[in-house]
């Protein structure tokens, strides 16, 4: 046990330093876009005093780098400022986003990850059959659209030829939960379709690699029916690489969701990212990249000390 | 057989009348054409025309151009969604009437004196804060001075430069004065960013609080994503039939389009033209063709060759066909423009100008006079201009082939095109949004020597006539110089005008509004929340 705590305590150090990295390469990605905040914001409507009026307001009469470890030494301290534009606390700016996109995530997550393992599963013990091609051409052919062009079909046949869910998933504050899994329900299925067919994929072949083991070999010869091989024998040792593709597609869930987002006016983080970007707003942007940065890091840590804690040969390495 | 006819059109008006699918204004075209006389038409556009408003009803709106980074002050309004909410929930001294006239809002009457340096406006009464109390002199001049100042961060300072002070006169009335006579000031206060906010003790503006004087109460403010509003019951105008109002804001056109169709909001602002004719065949759903004073424009550097030379610039504007780019871009829904920045939706608008027809051996001759022949330019636009709008110049450069023009389209990013494409590139493609007057717009883009005289066009009779006019009380002698001006910038301006593009929105067919539209927003001048009723 102490070798894990060793390894997390290893591997949140290291991510700090990555964090650091990142935030340097953000803020000087920001620089370079073309145009500046105080344009973005006043608009085409601007004169040239009117936006170095603002520009000091701003503070954006600083050189960058001073202003990079003015925000730096401040976050350091869990401060993350305010956003430059709207002048709010950036904490307050996105954390209900971020909370909406973790909800979606969820949701999300509680769907497909089940489904696909115990389809890849289902696939793996009656491999080769119609069902396994059935399987496979559906999921593949979901993940190979993209997402947005699910989510319209979906809307079309799901909300507007039979109006079973609502087409927009806005939120108000008092929905109940039911009401909210209903009106939430189209793009978490979207999310669904986008990330079941890699973690089921995986998860098949997984399992089929391990079939050809002298071990399984010997357990078929003893008799033991063909799921009870799968599932007691072969899946165990197929967690580790099942575990870092789900891992991988939660990740997803909560930083890819952009597309799905806009389609479906879900007020999720990405939104609030693009906005940010096109505003050139950095302390959003740079929190909202840290946060998704973090969430890789935390996922990929996570998906380790899973794969170690099923597989007892890692835990004692010679 | 022409009588027949005849009453088959309008039996044909009576019912889109019925239904509010034609506006007012349409309706006694299409009637005189059929031949009925003005009065007759009248009479029957009022019993075919809805019945009066009814009161109640939840509005839900789904609004386009909504930024997580908007906020509540009205110096830095930019997207279209704030500019609804602030038409929802704020009131401006000033508004424009569904019918283009300029009507009182918070000032119920103004006037001038003689040269227009003057103008004084009497505040009305009624008109209170959500939080209660009364609308002050003091509050209207705390507002206005936040556009104005050394440190004003307002995007509305260089609409008020001109002023020189604003004082209380005491008896619930204020005095703007000016530098120079401006006849158009009653209009400049419809501007949306000079929303009435509460003032502070120390005489600024007080607008963080999102508290205002109109319609609506504001219940619920999440940028980019919503606002909820109710019925503020003591509101100093008619109207405000719905009890609540909701505005969502929903950026993607598809996504705008489906909530409407599945009946998730009552009404969109901004349809995909694209795709209005099959919107169109849904029997619920009325769509809203409002011709306005946007503009889309080509402005070339007149000082910048081979621009400077005005055959150069005229063969340019011959070798455009509108008609074609009307119907294959903007789908019908605009009015074609004519060179001169002044839409049949404003006020003054001379209608005896002959339109620029699309003539290549024309243009031919004057290049040819300009010893310009095989003439070969830059081009440059975005796909933000505008809906189309590469396609558009594409389209542009196959027609000027015609005339021997050789028009290089260059396509440059969204990103930053206002700020290192326009006023910068010899060329380029511009949308400009409605200004309620001809003064406005050309002051602000073609004056000698405005910030974005976006052509560098230079006229020493177009800018006399541009100071007299603007402070000329007379309205047919001003009429007489926009006429003028207008022949000008047609004729020796640098600024191909393509078009002035419809505003185009929808609702459900349960929702209803008057005979017209105003003309100066979408969604009725963006106050369809407090015109607009649900059918009973």
């Amino acid at each position: 046990m102490g070798d894990i705590l060793r390894l997390v305590g290893k591997r949140l150090g290291l991510g700090v330093g990555i964090l650091l990295i990142i935030s340097a390469i953000i803020f000087f990605m920001v620089e370079l876009l073309p145009g500046d905040i105080a344009q973005a914001v006043l608009g085409q409507g601007a004169t040239p005093e009117n936006l170095a009026a603002l520009r000091k307001e701003m503070g954006l009469d600083q050189p960058a780098l001073v202003r990079y470890f003015d925000w730096l030494t401040s976050a350091v301290m869990f401060d993350f400022g305010n956003s430059i534009v709207t002048g709010e606390s950036v904490v307050d700016t996105i954390s209900t986003r971020f909370a909406n996109t973790l909800f979606l995530a969820a949701y999300a997550a509680v769907i497909a990850v089940p489904i696909s393992i115990v389809l890849g599963v289902l696939v793996a013990l009656l491999r080769n059959s119609i069902f396994d091609r059935v399987v496979n051409v559906l999921t593949l052919t979901s993940i190979s659209s993209p997402e947005f062009f699910l989510g319209y079909i979906l809307i079309l046949y799901l909300a507007v030829k039979t109006g079973m869910f609502p087409a927009i998933a806005s939120l108000s504050n008092d929905m109940t939960f039911g009401e909210l899994l209903h009106r939430t329900f189209l793009p978490a299925l979207t999310l669904v379709l986008v990330v079941t067919a890699h973690m089921m994929r995986m998860t098949r072949a997984a399992i089929i690699n391990l079939l050809a083991s002298p071990y399984i070999e010997m357990a078929r010869l003893k008799g033991t029916p063909p799921w009870k091989v799968i599932v007691k024998h072969a899946l165990p040792n197929a967690w580790a690489p099942i575990i870092n593709v789900v891992a991988l597609n939660l990740a997803y869930l909560i930083t890819g969701v952009v597309l799905v987002e806009v389609v479906f006016v879900y007020p999720g983080i990405g939104q609030a990212l693009v906005d940010s970007v096109s505003k050139r707003d950095f302390p959003v942007v740079q929190a909202c990249c840290l946060i998704f940065a973090a969430t890789f890091i935390l996922l990929n840590l996570a998906a380790d000390v899973g794969a170690i804690l099923t597989n007892p040969r890692l835990r004692h390495p010679k | 057989m022409k009588k027949n006819k005849d009453q088959i059109l309008l039996d044909k008006l009576a019912d889109a009348a019925r239904t509010g699918t034609i506006s007012r204004r349409s309706f006694m075209h299409y009637a005189a054409a059929a031949g009925v006389t003005a009065s007759a038409a009248t009479g029957l556009w009022g019993t075919s025309a809805q019945a009066a408003p009814t009161r109640g009803g939840i509005f839900r709106l789904g609004a386009h151009d909504g930024n997580t980074s908007d906020t509540h002050d009205p110096g830095t309004y930019v997207t279209f969604s704030m500019i609804q909410v602030a038409h929802t929930f704020r009131s401006y001294l000033t508004l424009i009437e569904p019918d283009g006239s300029l009507g009182p809002d918070v000032a119920s009457e103004w006037s001038a004196s003689p040269d227009a340096k003057e103008w004084t406006f009497t505040l009305n009464p009624g008109a209170t804060w959500h939080s209660g109390g009364k609308v002050t002199a003091n509050d209207v001049i705390a507002s206005l001075n936040h556009h104005r100042g050394e440190g004003s961060t307002s995007a509305a300072k260089a609409l008020l430069t001109d002023v020189q002070d604003i004082v209380d006169n005491g008896d619930h009335s204020i005095t703007i004065k000016l530098g120079s006579g401006n006849a158009d000031l009653p209009w400049l206060m419809t501007d949306y960013h000079l929303a009435m906010v509460p003032a502070n003790d120390d005489g600024t503006a007080s607008w963080k609080s999102g508290d205002g004087c109109g319609p609506y109460k504001l219940t619920n403010t999440e940028f980019g994503v919503g606002y909820t509003f109710t019925r503020h019951e003591d509101w100093h105008l008619d109207g405000a039939y719905f009890d609540e109002v909701v505005v969502t804001v929903l950026n993607d056109p598809n996504a705008r389009q489906t909530a409407l169709v599945t009946g998730d909001v009552d009404a969109i602002t901004q349809l995909e033209l694209k795709t209005l004719a099959l919107l169109q065949r849904d029997p619920n759903i009325v769509i809203d063709n409002v011709p306005s004073a946007a503009a889309i424009t080509m402005p070339m550097l007149c000082d910048v060759a081979p621009f400077d030379n005005p055959d150069v610039r005229n063969a340019l504007k011959l070798s455009i066909d509108r008609n074609e780019i009307i119907e294959k871009i903007a789908f019908g829904a605009a009015s074609p423009g004519n060179d001169f920045h002044h839409s049949p939706a404003m006020p003054y608008w001379p209608d005896d100008i002959p339109q620029r027809e699309y003539d290549p051996e024309q243009a031919k001759s004057l290049l040819k006079k300009a010893g310009a022949e095989g003439l070969s330019v830059n081009l440059s636009v975005a796909d933000s201009v505008y809906s189309g709008a590469v396609d558009m110049c594409v389209l542009y450069s196959e027609q000027a082939k015609k005339s021997g023009i050789d028009i290089n389209v260059v396509r440059e990013p969204n990103d930053g095109y206002y700020s290192d494409v326009w006023l910068k590139k010899p060329w380029c493609a511009v949308q400009w949004g409605a200004r309620p007057t001809p003064d406005v717009m050309y002051s602000l883009a073609y004056k000698d020597d405005a910030a974005w005289n976006e052509s560098h066009w230079q006229n020493e009779r177009f800018n006399e006539l541009l100071l007299a006019a603007k402070a000329e009380l007379d309205n047919t002698r001003r009429a007489e110089m926009y006429r003028e001006m207008a022949m000008l910038a047609r004729d020796d301006g640098g600024t191909v005008i393509p078009f002035f593009p419809n505003f185009v929105y929808a609702r459900r067919k349960n929702v209803q509004h008057g005979p017209d539209l105003a003309a100066s927003w979408q969604m009725d001048g963006a106050r369809a929340c407090s015109r607009w009723w649900f059918e009973a």
